[in-house]
């Protein structure tokens, strides 16, 4: 466990992508195989299951360091991660003597320990802990232990150094990580080697995403270069048809097959061998739902009649990567397009959608449309160049998402929560309100926006000027005003406003604006009725 | 009326008429250490520990200083008082009041560990003790100095074979000097910020014996730095004064590095968990050791410090003050 602590460790405290690569590597060259498939796993989002629930961790925790839990939680929201506050109360003397076990050691142990006893569970917990000498190697252990982990190391680096120890070509690293395998089961070899693609027909492609486009399109040259589309705001897919049957992959990774059933009916359509990349969006008769309305059957198991009729889903697809069995991605993206029009048209299905060509002379007349996005339930516009093949991962250059101006609103703070990770000990996570007459009603949370100078000054206020002394929410005193940045609204019944937004966040701090210059829950109402129907 | 309150000017002894550590000018100031947020601008007298002396004339300026040796008790208007070593940097002080069989401390800063330059803290029997509380939370423990030396050390010459300077950011009074204590066993090639210089030539002119330094001048050569280790105050963190020294790799000494996150925040290649104040075990080995009755808790975290030694049978309460971060927040202009 100690290597792998080490290179958790780096990971974490490196931002230069150079030394994060050097540690993938050296890593990779020298963890025995097992290890090595797990931590692919693990940086590919293939957590193993969470065995022991967070409360139970922290109650023996408290109880083994013989600690009152209101003080194990002020220890939590303070360093703002549950798996290092941990790590760090255990007593004991760092000891680099202790047995060095290897990671598959722990992660095997753990799916053993799934169907144990509770008190079976808390002893391997409380051996382990002994047994890791050092506050990093219990902090990874209680990460695994907790399925909480999250590794700040993007897929492109992942690859990259696997392309480097494995002598393979990044791409075909990025395709044999990507799908259906099974870390317990599959060796490192077997892995990287897999030339064989009917070993899992599943397997979808490393998806091409755009950069944000800065600067203004006329950067970009020539308009008749360019193929503009609307930017949806869904869930990026893929649609796989192989061995006469179908699979729907998230962007995230996740094969979300069983959540789409209105994908079923395509099967039969499509022709045996193909992928295709698009969006999965609410949709009825052609016609997007805003997204808040998949986010009430995203989380759901079964989905149910009333949902299909009520927010069904389509496959707004605009891309082809694969037909007839072959690879399509280095055709150039004018020629993928003309055959996915063929293939579409021939269908005619109302769950697959192509996404339409916007067509438009110049920068200008684009830029006009493009103002029009939140109308069309869309983000706004993807750029790209006709020519360009079908990358992997974040490549600049040809693919660019062109995105309209966020919804503002002026609001004041009223509440304020420390932060984690690098946000440890600052309060930097708030809750925001707008008036209602003579009152404030809270209406979003957001977290990001500010500098750090900025966010030390707010720390400094919510200090000085907090009611609660103990617990993770401190009620401040409505001073500050900022105006929030927001991509949609939509009505919501779970919220005390009636309103909930899409991806808010801190736009900029009003210094100038004082808590009766805000807006009002009126300002938000007339926004839902203009944006969010 | 008890033997010391606590006005908006700072901690105030009534029966003495002097104030520790005001954080407004007043006529009498008793000061525990020579950090900017206990030792203040503005008063017309100040008392301190000899070695405190010439930090403060640094800092301060010329005023009226008078200082005493520890142990040694001199009174005011019938007030006894006296200073007792705090372990926090060279010359700080816990300060001992005692009036009509009541004695009261304040601890100032401290630490328990001997660093082999501030002094031992010494343990002094109160009645009333006011402690700082900057570290007053369980995931807040030590290991030992030599341990964290020797860290330090093997980080300077993994720089140097891999042809790199290294900075270490360390507040330039106290924090400074250890780390310095540290490198010099394994480097002479060693250069200070200014502000660092100015307490080094101070602290040198009071007798103090510290390894050699360079001072980082504007007209120094980058070739001067190669390999070098560079030790710069946090204010210097993040300056384009800082690009001189690359390649360089970049190490931050404080307790806040304890957690990964602030460590991160930083942005530094290593974070060194070598703090000048006391632990969580620290601190509550001293609490005890003074036998007092009742505890108050100023700077840190105060609220559940004070309420975790209530729940374990010593009476306290916490109490707002104007110290503390001087860990974070020490910038200088000075280069």
């Amino acid at each position: 466990m100690k290597l792998f602590a080490q290179l958790i460790y780096v990971l974490g405290a490196t931002t230069k992508t150079n030394e994060k690569l050097k540690a993938l590597q050296e890593y990779f060259a020298i963890a025995n195989d097992k290890d090595k498939v797990w931590v692919i796993a693990l940086f590919t989002g293939r957590r193993p299951k969470r065995v022991i629930s967070s409360t139970l961790i922290k109650t023996w925790c408290a109880e083994y360091c013989n600690l009152p839990l209101w003080l194990f939680d002020e220890c939590y929201h303070t360093v703002g991660d549950l798996s290092e506050t941990i790590a760090l109360l255990i007593t004991g003397e760092e000891n680099a003597d202790t047995i060095d076990r290897p990671l598959h050691y722990y992660i095997e142990s753990f799916i053993q320990l799934a169907k144990a006893s509770e008190e079976e569970k808390k002893n391997f917990m409380l051996k382990s802990w002994e047994e890791l000498g050092t506050v990093s190697g219990r902090f990874v252990f209680n990460k695994l232990l907790s399925g909480a982990f999250r590794i700040g190391v993007s897929q492109q680096l992942l690859i990259q150094a696997l392309a480097k120890v494995t002598d393979l070509e990044k791409p075909v690293v990025a395709h044999r990580i990507t799908g259906n395998w099974d870390p317990a089961v599959i060796s490192f070899d077997e892995l990287m080697n897999n030339s064989d693609m009917e070993a899992d027909a599943s397997r979808p492609y490393p998806f091409y995403l755009a950069y944000p486009l800065e600067d203004l399109p006329d950067t970009l040259g020539n308009t008749d270069e360019w193929q503009a589309e609307w930017k949806w705001d869904g869930i990026r897919g893929q649609l796989i048809k192989r061995s006469n049957t179908l699979f729907t992959w998230s962007r995230g990774e996740e094969l979300v097959t069983e959540k789409f059933p209105e994908y079923n009916s395509l099967k039969d359509l499509l022709p045996e061998g193909i992928v295709l990349d698009g969006e999965i969006i609410p949709a009825i008769e052609g016609k997007p739902l805003p997204f808040a309305k998949m986010q009430t059957r995203i989380g759901r198991k079964n989905i149910s009649k009333k949902i299909l009729q009520e927010v069904p889903v389509c496959f707004f697809v605009y891309d082809i990567l694969e037909f007839e069995g072959k690879d399509m991605r280095q055709i150039p993206l004018v020629d993928r397009r003309k055959l996915l029009e063929q293939i579409t048209a021939a269908i005619n299905h109302p769950a697959l959608q192509i996404s339409p060509v916007i067509s438009f002379d110049t920068w200008d007349e684009l830029a006009a449309i493009r103002v029009n996005s939140r109308e069309n339930l869309a983000e706004g516009l993807m750029l790209k160049r006709k020519s360009s093949s079908y990358q992997t991962g974040r490549k600049i250059g040809d693919w660019w998402k062109w995105k309209i101006e966020p919804l503002v609103i002026d609001a004041v703070m009223i509440y304020a929560q420390k932060g984690s990770g690098r946000r440890s000990n600052l309060y930097t996570d708030y809750t925001f309100a707008v008036k209602d007459g003579e009152k404030l009603v809270s209406f979003a949370k957001a977290y990001s926006g500010l500098t750090d100078k900025e966010i030390a000054q707010v720390d400094n206020f919510v200090k000085r000027n907090s009611l609660e002394k103990f617990g993770p929410v401190r009620t401040v005193k409505p001073e500050l005003v900022f105006e929030l940045a927001f991509e949609g609204i939509a009505a919501s019944s779970r919220h005390k406003s009636g309103v909930a937004l899409r991806f808010p966040r801190i736009n900029r701090w009003r210094k100038d604006k004082k808590p009766e210059d805000i807006n009002t829950i009126d300002d938000l109402k007339n926004m839902l009725e203009v944006y969010g129907k | 009326m008890p033997l010391i309150e606590f006005t908006d000017s700072g901690l105030y002894c009534r029966a003495g008429n002097f104030y520790i550590d005001p954080w407004k000018p007043v006529e009498r100031a008793i000061i525990t250490h020579a950090h900017s947020d206990h030792a203040r601008h503005g008063s017309k007298y100040y008392l301190c520990h000899h070695k405190t002396k010439p930090i403060l004339q640094l800092r301060l300026g010329d005023n009226n200083y008078q200082s005493v040796e520890w142990n040694e008790s001199i009174s005011m208007n019938g007030v006894k008082i006296s200073l007792h070593p705090a372990g926090h940097i060279i010359g700080s002080s816990q300060i001992r009041v005692e009036h009509n069989g009541e004695v009261w401390v304040f601890s100032g800063d401290y630490k328990l560990e001997d660093d082999g330059l501030s002094g031992a803290f010494e343990p002094v029997k109160c009645n009333v003790f006011i402690t700082e509380s900057t570290f007053g939370l369980p995931i807040y423990k030590w290991k030992k100095q030599s341990v964290i030396y020797h860290d330090i050390q093997q980080w300077v010459l993994k720089n140097q074979a891999d042809d790199k300077a290294s900075v270490i950011i360390a507040y330039s009074l106290g924090k400074a000097q250890r780390v310095l204590q540290a490198i010099s066993a394994v480097t002479d090639n060693i250069f200070v910020h200014g502000a660092i210089w100015n307490t080094q030539e101070a602290l040198l002119m009071a007798g103090e014996n510290l390894p050699v330094v360079k001072r980082v001048n504007p007209d120094s050569s980058k070739a001067d730095f190669k390999n070098a280790v560079v030790i710069a105050p946090p204010g210097a963190d993040g300056s384009p004064w800082m690009k001189r020294f690359t390649p360089y790799s970049l190490a931050i000494c404080s307790g806040w590095m304890q957690v990964r996150g602030n460590a991160r925040r930083r942005n530094a290649d290593r974070g060194f968990v070598l703090s000048d104040h006391a632990d969580w075990d620290g601190l509550l080995t001293a609490v005890k050791a003074t036998g007092a009755e009742k505890v108050f808790v100023t700077h840190g975290f105060q609220a559940a410090f004070s309420k975790y030694l209530n729940e374990n049978g010593i009476a306290a309460a916490e109490v707002k003050t104007a110290y503390g971060n001087d860990e974070e927040t020490e910038t200088s202009i000075e280069v």
